[in-house]
């Protein structure tokens, strides 16, 4: 036997509100426990209530881990992923899992179930969203929006654009249906209630915000009672009582929740609503606790974090042997679709007892509602201007008596505090210490204030990192700042030159004039005049301003790669797997017999897995080994083909249609024009990647109105547009002007390029760039001054006299070998014994 | 758990290295990243970010530090924790340099060598 000088501790659901009670146990007793942890959903702790902005694709997944893997390894902790508990057993004070079918999970593990023994156990099952019992909701297609599998599942259906019915229209249907229509989806929003959110609003106000719903393109349906869901095979349509036939690709239920409590319920714990806690959040056994939206404590359950993160408090200090108490107390939400602000706090039923305040701008779009019962606020509701939520959120908390200031109350802090408006910092000023500014990560005012004091914190940045207040959601950045602003006074201003990071004062302009001024030839010699604060720089300043001396000095300066991101370094693009991809220019999108063969060919030399036709009109081959890729390159070499610069910031592609080659509607060689854009242009390095395309006529199938720079050929010459974007933004071109003959449209194109490169900001796209110094001064520039347009044209096919080097000719070659091969090989010595 | 070190063994020269970069050193138990900072010291790490596994030798090396390439996690040479807010660690294993010749001696644990 062995002797435990640890306790060990096993949860049950890795959720928000475990993974808070984690934090708070090892932050007190780092020691105590041997934590095992098993989930059932395969991957680490997350903020679930960011997923709307992973729908919406504001956010990517990793921007919403809480815990990333290393964090487990740190505090020692056994996380068992795509494991779920199927049985407790109290008398043994064991749990035993089974691992989830791997499907995606990657492996199957060798043990199909596993037992560990604990000596205290938290359940943090979570909740299961509720399907309604209709004919059809297992048809595929048919989802509910709970958790990460659920949101990708989302996303691939959404892919095939389609419609998709949310049935819901509550907070979290809302934001569905917000995120679906984002993706490009015909949405429509089904609600049994004649109007939103109607808990929360009345109905003047659920009006305001379907009227905003409706104005971002998505239908909503009220009073709709679902009747079956139909398919053949796989969801097709909606069909409600009234006889209405929706078509449907997708259907999205989120009608509410119910806490997840079989698992407590098998183990004879006893259960309710919830699993039932008492105030020290122990179950109906003291060994075992129970928190989060499983639990229902203070004879309540919640569905929001704030309450939750109490519980993990509790939790915590009950572990340590403190006798921490929980309390419930009101909670505050916000619907997390952008443009759309809703802000609501406490209880709304009506009552006799309970009186309403209420105020309506119908021209700006507000609204607010106070309940209040004894001079006491106990509900509130902000739409349209919320920026008063927390002040009232907090008069709600402390039950504070408002009888004097009854009637200013509803026009928020600024009135209610005399009549003249405060400016908003002394308003944030003036909230006391425990006031909650984050409710998604539940910080009260004075741990910010005590943190900006005590660490010396100078930025938004610094204090998500330090407190975590403003890091989910973000809806109180603006409060956070107005902390930093009251604590720091003038030494806080957001608007000021930002630098180009942690090493420097100086932003990217000042540095790229001084580089000129003080002639500065090194990034070395840089730092050292202007200052740099880090002895070399770190990854986000030394790329800019290898960027900046190779662009200021063409010819002169040496490449420093160690500056440069792998990519460019090594001339490929780095895969998540560590393999790389490889991207040959087909210039203007044109290829041959003998490319496509040579092509053939290598891939089954090398094994290359995955050949795939780009968006860029190109072949992409994924999967090489990195100590393959100079051999690849030779091979493409001998075949005439150079890097496509896939991994650059500098030249893409130029898409190009078939114009008067082939077209019946083509008005000018397309085609030749492209591709001798791209022979004029490619190995140019730019501040951000430079995409283009040439369309033969206004039918535009190069889709020339979306790139950085495009033309559209016509009758009568060429139309140059510039500053489009189709990534994280969508934006169509403006036209930069006309010209009549290809000559003239090359030299305002390269003018163009060469202005973008002396005035860009490192990773500054062209759209943003030209949005920063103005379209106009720009068309003028390259339009209108002739002088100009040739010196800048000058300049830039002078930068080009070295910038076109094959790289990938000169890897093969031997260059920065390197890179490419090992140091050396180890083997093992023989254990000895 | 027990850790168990290798004898040293001679790796390169100094110069193998570039400055402000990195090599790597295969061995059975994975791929060992090998640093030089500018002031031509030498760190030794296993070549796998605690985040989601990147190959931290193809970072971009600044200071007594590396920023991944996969999501930019800035890792310390000299302790091989994740800085910032980040949370995680990478093992180090120890590293001589000796009249310009880097040696290298390999952690591993009990069970790793066992089971070799
Ligand atoms: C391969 C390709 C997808 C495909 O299979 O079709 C691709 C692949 C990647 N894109 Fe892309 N993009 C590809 C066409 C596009 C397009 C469409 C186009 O070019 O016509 C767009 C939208 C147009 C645009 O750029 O505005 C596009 C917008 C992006 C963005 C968003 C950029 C933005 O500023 O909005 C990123 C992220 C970034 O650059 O920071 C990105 C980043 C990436 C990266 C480099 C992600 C990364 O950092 O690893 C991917 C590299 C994969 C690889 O190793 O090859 N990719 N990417 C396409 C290569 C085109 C080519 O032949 O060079
Ligand atoms: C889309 C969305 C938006 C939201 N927005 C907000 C918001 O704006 N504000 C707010 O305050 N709240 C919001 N919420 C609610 C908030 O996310 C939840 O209250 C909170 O995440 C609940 O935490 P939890 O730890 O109790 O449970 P969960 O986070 O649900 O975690 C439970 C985990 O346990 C696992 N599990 C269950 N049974 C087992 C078992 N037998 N064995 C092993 N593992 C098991 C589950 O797989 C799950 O991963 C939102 C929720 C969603 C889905
Ligand atoms: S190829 Fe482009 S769109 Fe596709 S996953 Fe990569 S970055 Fe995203
Ligand atoms: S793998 Fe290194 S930062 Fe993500």
């Amino acid at each position: 036997m062995t002797i435990h000088s640890r306790q060990r501790l096993v949860v049950v659901g890795n959720g928000m509100a475990p993974g808070r009670a984690l934090e708070r146990l090892f932050e007190q007793a780092p020691e105590a426990y041997d934590v095992t942890i098993f989930n059932a959903e395969p991957r680490v702790n997350y903020d679930r209530i960011m997923l709307s902005p992973v729908l919406s694709g504001e956010k990517s997944f990793e921007q919403i881990v809480i815990h990333g893997d290393g964090w487990y390894v740190k505090h020692g902790i056994t996380l068992y992923k795509g494991a779920r508990v199927t049985r407790i057993d109290r008398a043994a004070r064991t749990v035993t899992a089974e691992f989830v079918p791997a499907g995606s999970l990657g492996h199957i593990p060798l043990e199909p179930t596993v037992t560990v023994p604990y000596d205290k156990l938290i359940v943090g099952t979570g909740s299961n969203p509720i399907i309604l019992p209709v004919p059809g909701r297992d048809l595929p297609g048919v989802l509910t929006y709970r958790d990460l599998d659920d949101v990708n599942a989302m996303l691939i259906a959404a892919r095939a654009r389609g419609s998709a019915v949310v049935i819901g229209g509550g907070l979290l249907g809302l934001e569905a249906a917000a995120g679906l229509k984002e993706q490009g989806m015909d949405v429509t929003v089904l609600h049994l209630m004649p109007t939103l959110m109607e808990r929360q609003l009345d109905p003047a106000a659920g009006h305001l915000l379907q009227r905003a719903i409706e104005a971002r393109g998505i239908k909503v349906i009220t009073r709709a009672n679902t009747k079956a869901i139909v398919g053949n095979g796989r969801v097709e349509a909606v069909e409600l009582d009234n006889g209405t036939r929706l078509p449907a690709d997708l259907v999205v239920m989120a009608v509410g929740i119910r806490p997840n409590m079989q698992l407590a319920r098998d183990a004879d714990l006893a259960v309710n609503r919830g699993v039932v806690v008492d105030a020290t959040m122990r179950t109906s056994d003291p060994d075992i606790f129970a928190l989060g939206e499983c639990a229902e404590a203070d004879g309540q359950v919640f569905g929001l974090v704030a309450p939750l993160y109490e519980m993990a408090n509790v939790v915590a200090a009950q572990l340590c042997g403190d006798d921490a108490r929980f309390r419930s107390s009101a909670t505050a939400t916000k619907l997390k679709v952008t443009g759309i602000n809703l802000f609501s706090a406490g209880d709304f039923a009506e009552a006799k007892d309970r009186e309403e305040i209420v105020l309506r701008d119908a021209t700006r779009g507000q609204y607010r509602r106070l309940v209040l019962k004894d001079n006491r606020i106990v509900g509130a509701v902000l739409y349209g201007d919320t920026a008063d939520g927390p002040w009232f959120f907090d008069l709600l908390k402390r039950g504070e008596d408002v009888a004097d200031r009854r009637e200013r109350l509803i026009f928020g802090q600024s009135y209610a505090a005399g009549g003249i408006p405060l400016d908003p910092a002394a308003a944030v000023a003036a909230l006391p210490d425990d006031a909650e500014i984050c409710g998604c990560n539940g910080v009260c005012k004075g741990k910010i204030t005590g943190a900006i004091a005590g660490l010396g914190l100078k930025s938004l940045d610094e204090v998500r990192a330090h407190t975590k207040a403003s890091a989910s959601c973000g809806s109180c950045t603006g409060l956070v700042e107005q902390l930093l602003k009251a604590q720091l006074g003038e030494a806080y201003n957001p608007a000021a030159v930002q630098p180009m990071c942690g090493c420097t004062e100086l932003g990217h302009d000042d540095v790229r004039r001084l580089i000129v001024a003080k002639e500065l030839k090194t990034i070395p010699q840089l730092m050292q005049e202007l200052e740099w604060k880090t002895s070399c720089g770190c990854a986000k300043c030394r790329p800019a301003l290898n960027y900046y001396l190779l662009c200021t000095w063409p010819g002169a300066y040496v490449d420093d790669s160690q500056s440069r991101f792998v990519n460019e370094r090594v001339h490929a693009n780095i895969q998540k797997d560590g393999t790389y991809s490889v991207v040959p220019r087909m210039w203007g999108g044109q290829t041959s017999a003998k490319e496509l063969r040579a092509i053939a060919d290598i891939v089954e030399r090398y094994d290359i897995p995955t050949v795939k036709v780009t968006g860029g009109q190109r072949i992409d081959m994924l999967g090489v080994r990195k100590e393959d890729l100079p051999l690849v390159w030779a091979d493409l070499s001998a075949a005439g083909m150079v890097s496509g610069h896939a991994y650059a910031k500098g030249l893409r592609t130029v898409k190009t249609c078939v114009g008067t080659d082939w077209c019946r509607f083509g008005t000018q060689d397309s085609t030749g024009l492209g591709v001798r854009l791209e022979k004029f242009m490619w190995g140019s390095w730019t501040p951000a990647k430079v995409k283009m395309a040439v369309s033969g006529c206004p039918r535009n199938c190069a889709e020339a109105t979306c790139k950085d720079i495009g033309v559209v050929c016509v009758d009568s010459g060429y139309d140059i547009h510039f500053a489009g974007a189709a990534g994280l933004e969508i934006k169509g071109t403006e036209l930069l002007g006309h010209v009549a003959t290809e000559p003239e449209a090359i030299e305002a194109i390269g003018a163009l390029t060469q202005l973008y490169r002396e005035q860009g900001r490192y990773l500054e796209r062209i759209h943003k760039w030209a949005r920063r110094v103005g379209f106009d001064t720009i068309r003028q520039q390259i339009m209108e001054d002739a002088e100009r347009r040739r010196a800048l044209y000058d300049r830039f096919v002078f930068s080009q006299s070295f910038a076109q080097v094959d790289p990938w000719a000169e890897r093969a070659a031997g260059k920065d070998a390197h890179e490419f091969a090992p140091v050396a090989e180890l083997a093992l010595p023989q254990a000895a014994e | 758990m027990n850790a168990i070190a290798m004898p040293w063994v001679e790796i390169c020269a100094l110069a193998d290295i570039p400055s402000r970069g990195c090599r790597v050193v295969r061995t059975p138990r994975g791929r060992i990243a090998l640093f030089r900072t500018a002031a031509d010291e030498v760190f030794a790490l296993d070549d796998r970010c605690p985040h989601k596994g990147g190959p931290l030798s193809e970072g971009i090396v600044h200071g007594r530090h590396v920023t991944c390439p996969l999501h930019n996690w800035v890792i310390g040479l000299a302790d091989g924790e994740a800085t910032g807010a980040d949370k995680g660690c990478v093992r180090r294993h120890p590293v001589r340099l000796e009249d310009g010749r880097v040696f290298l001696s390999l952690l591993f644990t009990d069970e790793e060598k066992g089971s070799s």
